[in-house]
């Protein structure tokens, strides 16, 4: 049996919440004081994800802009956050961007696209 | 130039302002804006956590920011873009200057103040030391890293762990660099607890609260950082020095709303806000002048910024229609048991049309507490809030109804108390 | 082959250069860091001390009260910042009154003119926040502020404008004497001159010591650190307020600057590394308990910034001016500490004078005795900046909001002779980074606008020059890279 303590993060509560685990399934969830925190709580010791946001370079913006912030379009496994990174690190975008333009799709295997979040002429 | 409301600053409040504004009705709204962009500092601020409340959707500030700039734009209002507002007077003669139109000078009937905060500097931490390069504000940091894509360093210590500083220590992990610790003055941390663990915990970043900064290394670029814990006093203890090699130092030490402009012009400014004094309309003690977002008073949610700039921009409109009713029935909000400062500092309840947001700072970590918001004797809201804490203001809701069913109202008052 | 060499840009050698340029003749000024203004000048009081301090009888106080008399029409010649606020020393004891009078006989001695002592009352009109315990004050009204980098800044573009050449980033390392010329060696090369001017600050002592056994020089850098507070509290203080001075020097003073800020300052801590201009806690703390004595409820919370500069602190504690008797050629400007800055112009005078005898130098015919700093444009009517941003839009863009710094008066500070080449630079000549904000706002885009001017990439500006880059590499430059742990 294992015990994980965590914080919440769904909202500013920032529950402490306890999971037991056996064998890495989940036995029990204590502390939380709503769904989606015991959802995040269950989520966070088996699977976690984050949602990555990032820079890639960019060219040919009419403003001098050298580069475009962007995001996985949804989570992706935490233990996957530097291996999305390094790839980012190649990705070269081109202007115009528009705020959703798809800059790279199946981000190091996860299945997720990398979408720009700023409109760039 | 001539315009009913003239609103200084294109970022979150300012744009918000404006929209509100103009759905209640004006048609005659400038914006001006310093940078060459609207948007403000979400521009630089692309993670994400914006936007929970007003949209129920998860965005970065760049995609908050646009989605509030696309309604400025539907809606045809002006703006000026690179323009620096020089001086405003107090009878609301602004000044303000840029390449295009030069020199400029709007009369405004009604002016929101909306220009943001600025950061703390070391300078003004007195933090002893050399004066190397690669010392930055974290918002300096933030805007070379995600405007520029340039690297400010490569191994950091950050001082401070305001949101800013948390942010900036995963930004600068996930672009190569190795942060090697966050230090925090006060004994809890001044960020949200979500930043915390995705962007420290999430790294092994450590954390080291009750620390603080004694010595900078490096005549002409960092070379060394020496932290060293805090007493009760915040003063640091002699012995408890710990060394960091590094070549970069973040600062997050707080933010300062920036009031030059309206103390040019005779705003009252709070000493506990370092912002503008304001009644129930946002409207300083200057008629016809209103103030929202972190020149008011620095906020946590953007969020929060957009509701109270709008709720400034409608009162703005009003003040175009009724002008300005005298300030003989304002009730100065008292409070006791934990807030520093409310807005609005006062509340004249035959002025309030609508719902009333008062928003408030505790100024320490408090646990098992109730909130009560008392109209003379009678307790209108009452909150269990199992934690409050300095980094994350508090909002009570104040309705129309209850202040009608107070004629002769003597005494709004909030009370923390143990729950 | 030179006629003269200079070593130092800080304000005596940039004096000396100046002033020396009115002659024919070839002369040159080498720094060692990357700009004039680099050492002691850019971290001092900034005053213009009325001359009663310094000892009577020594080269001190004729410098000093020569160079109070020099500065006020160098100042309109040279177009920098310099105000007559005049000085009060003021005394917290019945029990001082005798060293207050001995300060007033000695200035009188000096030959300062219109130096009063000042009861209480008239004290506390003249400067209501002078503390409640105050007595009485010595006033000088011929006490003056002054922006030290713009005059020092001044200085050297005028020496350059009449033809003196300067090289930075070029360190002395040691001398070799000829006949009738020294070979000064460099980590950039040798230079061959007639004459060699040591004005080189903390470090004129190691110098001197290189080519004279008969009398060695021995410098102590004596640090000062410094508060400034935000303009805000502009108007706390009108004129300069000095407490007595002690062993150590002027002690605390709290005074205006040109500029509208107020400082407080300096301590006195002798310290042996020359070039140890760090602050330390002990040091602040003493200086905020010190600052206090003379003025009642000081914003010390207002402080803006920190620094220190180093006093070039000879054992004499006098100035050494003057050709080395074992060392003919060698002309020393050394000990320089306060009052350097006053006496700067006096000693330039004297020392080019000097050279001129010995030399034989001819003047020169077309002098120019004028220079025009930046143009600021808060200086301007509406009517004229605004033709000036029609004419030239630079102007209108402002880059430094909290001292209103536009982006014309950065790209002029760069482009002129003798231009800033980094931030500092910048800085020094336009104000930029020195408002409340430090820089925090202002510095991403007056980096954009020097790497543009000076056709460089972003990465390679310096806060400083040498190694003080401000960006290491762009975003993610290190991932995939064998990194140390």
């Amino acid at each position: 049996m294992e015990k994980r303590e965590l914080t919440c993060i769904g909202c500013p509560l920032g529950c402490a919440i306890t999971v037991t685990l056996d064998g890495g399934e989940v036995k029990d969830i204590v502390g939380f004081t709503c769904k989606r925190g015991k959802e995040y709580a269950r989520k966070e010791v088996t699977n976690p994800t984050r949602i990555v946001t990032s820079t890639v370079r960019l060219i040919g913006s009419k403003t001098g802009a050298c580069v475009v912030s962007c995001k996985t379009a949804q989570d992706i496994p935490k233990g996957k956050i530097f291996a999305v990174t390094a790839v980012l690190k190649d990705v070269i975008a081109a202007a115009p961007v528009n705020i959703g333009d798809v800059l790279l799709k199946d981000v190091a295997g996860t299945g997720v696209d990398i979408v720009a979040t700023k409109a760039v002429r | 130039m001539k315009y009913e409301i003239a609103i200084i600053g294109g970022g979150p409040a300012g744009l918000a302002a404006a929209i509100a504004a103009y759905d209640a009705g004006c048609r005659s709204i400038l914006i001006l804006e310093r940078d060459n962009q609207l948007g403000g500092i979400l521009n630089q601020c692309i993670h994400n956590g914006f936007g929970l409340h007003t949209f129920g959707e998860e965005l970065t500030g760049p995609e908050y920011a646009a989605r509030f700039a696309k309604q400025v734009l539907d809606r045809g209002i002006e703006y000026k873009l690179n323009t620096m507002v020089l001086s405003i007077s107090e009878d609301k003669k602004i000044t303000a200057v840029n390449r295009t139109d030069g020199l400029i000078e709007i009369e405004a009937t009604a002016v929101i103040l909306a220009m943001g905060c600025r950061e703390r500097s070391r300078g003004a931490l007195n933090i002893p030391g050399f004066r190397p390069a690669g010392i930055y504000s974290a918002g300096t940091a933030q805007r070379l890293v995600n405007i520029e894509g340039f690297l400010p360093g490569r191994r950091v210590v950050i001082l401070g762990s305001g949101d800013i500083g948390l942010i900036m220590a995963r930004r600068m992990t996930l672009e190569g660099a190795k942060v090697l610790v966050v230090a925090e003055l006060m004994p809890y941390s001044g960020g949200l607890k979500r930043n915390i663990v995705q962007c420290l915990n999430d790294f092994d970043i450590p954390l080291k609260l009750s620390h603080t900064v004694v010595d900078i290394q490096g005549r002409e670029r960092v070379t060394g950082v020496t932290i060293a814990e805090v007493g009760p006093d915040r003063k640091p203890i002699p012995g408890t020095e710990i060394h960091y090699d590094c070549d970069t130092l973040l600062l997050s030490c707080g933010l300062l709303p920036e009031n030059e402009l309206s103390r040019g012009m005779g705003v009252t400014i709070s000493p506990v806000t370092n912002g503008p004094v304001v009644d129930e309309s946002l409207q300083t003690n200057i008629p016809g002048v209103f103030a929202a977002g972190n020149v008011l008073h620095v906020h946590d949610l953007v969020d929060f910024v957009s509701e109270e700039a709008a709720a400034a921009g409608r009162a703005a409109a009003r003040y175009l229609e009724q002008g300005s009713q005298s300030g003989a029935g304002e009730i100065n909000v008292t409070f006791e048991g934990g807030p520093r400062y409310t807005v609005p500092a006062s509340i004249d309840p035959k002025r309030v049309s609508d719902d009333l947001v008062i928003r408030f700072r505790v100024g320490g970590v408090m646990k098992n507490r109730r909130v009560r918001l008392y109209l003379d004797d009678e307790v209108v809201v009452s909150r269990k809030r199992p934690v409050m804490a300095p980094g994350e203001m508090e909002e009570l809701k104040l309705t129309k109804e209850a202040l009608a069913a107070h004629p002769d109202l003597k005494r709004i008052h909030i009370a923390v108390e143990e729950a | 082959m030179y006629d003269v060499i200079i070593i130092g840009a800080g304000v005596t050698g940039c004096a000396v250069a100046r002033y020396l340029s009115r002659y024919q003749g070839k002369m040159l000024v080498l720094e060692r860091a990357e700009d004039v203004c680099c050492g002691t000048s850019k971290a001092n009081s900034a005053i213009i001390h009325a001359g009663f301090d310094a000892a009577h009888g020594s080269l001190m106080a004729e410098m000093n009260v020569r160079g109070n008399r020099m500065v006020p029409q160098l100042a309109r010649d040279l177009d920098f910042p310099f105000q007559m606020n005049g000085s009060l020393v003021v005394c917290m004891s019945e029990e001082d009154m005798p060293r207050l009078r001995a300060l007033y006989e000695n200035g009188v001695k000096n030959g300062v003119e219109h130096l009063e002592i000042v009861d209480s009352k008239r004290l506390h009109e003249l400067e209501p926040n002078v503390s409640k315990n105050a007595v009485a004050a010595l006033w000088a009204p011929t006490g003056g502020i002054v922006c030290p980098f713009n005059m020092t800044i001044a200085l050297a573009e005028n020496a350059y404008a009449n033809g003196v050449e300067f090289r930075f980033n070029t360190k002395v390392t040691g001398f070799t004497r000829g006949s009738g010329c020294w070979t000064i060696h460099t980590d950039g090369g040798d230079f061959q001159t007639r004459y060699v001017v040591n004005a080189a600050g903390v470090y004129a002592d190691v110098l001197h010591n290189m080519v004279s056994e008969e009398r060695k020089l021995h410098i102590t850098p004596r640090r000062g650190d410094y508060c400034l507070l935000d303009k805000q509290t502009g108007g706390f203080v009108s004129h300069t307020v000095f407490q007595l001075p002690g062993k150590l020097g002027k002690g605390v003073l709290v005074s205006p600057t040109v500029h509208g800020n107020i400082i407080v300052g300096p301590t006195a801590i002798d310290i042996e590394d020359r070039d140890g201009t760090n602050t330390t806690a002990a040091g602040l703390d003493d200086l905020i308990a010190k600052a206090g004595i003379s003025v009642d409820n000081l914003p010390i919370r207002q402080t803006i910034t920190s620094f220190a500069g180093l006093r070039a602190h000879e054992d004499h504690h006098e100035f050494v001016i003057g050709e080395v008797g074992d060392a003919p050629g060698f002309i020393d400007c050394a000990g320089i500490e306060s009052p350097g800055l006053t006496s700067a112009p006096a000693i330039g005078e004297t020392v080019a004078e000097l050279l001129r005898e010995k030399m034989g130098l001819a003047e020169k015919e077309n002098f120019i005795a004028t220079r025009k700093g930046l143009l600021d444009p808060k200086t301007l009517s509406r009517e004229e900046y605004q033709a000036l941003i029609r004419e030239n839009p630079a102007y209108g863009q402002i880059i430094c909001r909290c001292e209103q710094v536009t982006e014309g008066e950065i790209i002029d500070a760069i482009r002129r002779p003798l231009g800033a080449r980094s931030l500092d630079g910048v800085k020094r000549r336009t104000r930029a980074g020195m408002g409340r904000c430090q820089a925090g706002f202002c510095s991403p885009r007056v980096m954009e606008i020097l790497a543009r001017e000076l056709g460089v990439s972003q990465a390679e500006i310096t806060k400083c020059g040498g190694a003080s880059r401000l960006i290491v590499g762009v975003n993610k430059d290190s991932i995939g890279e064998v990194r140390e742990g």
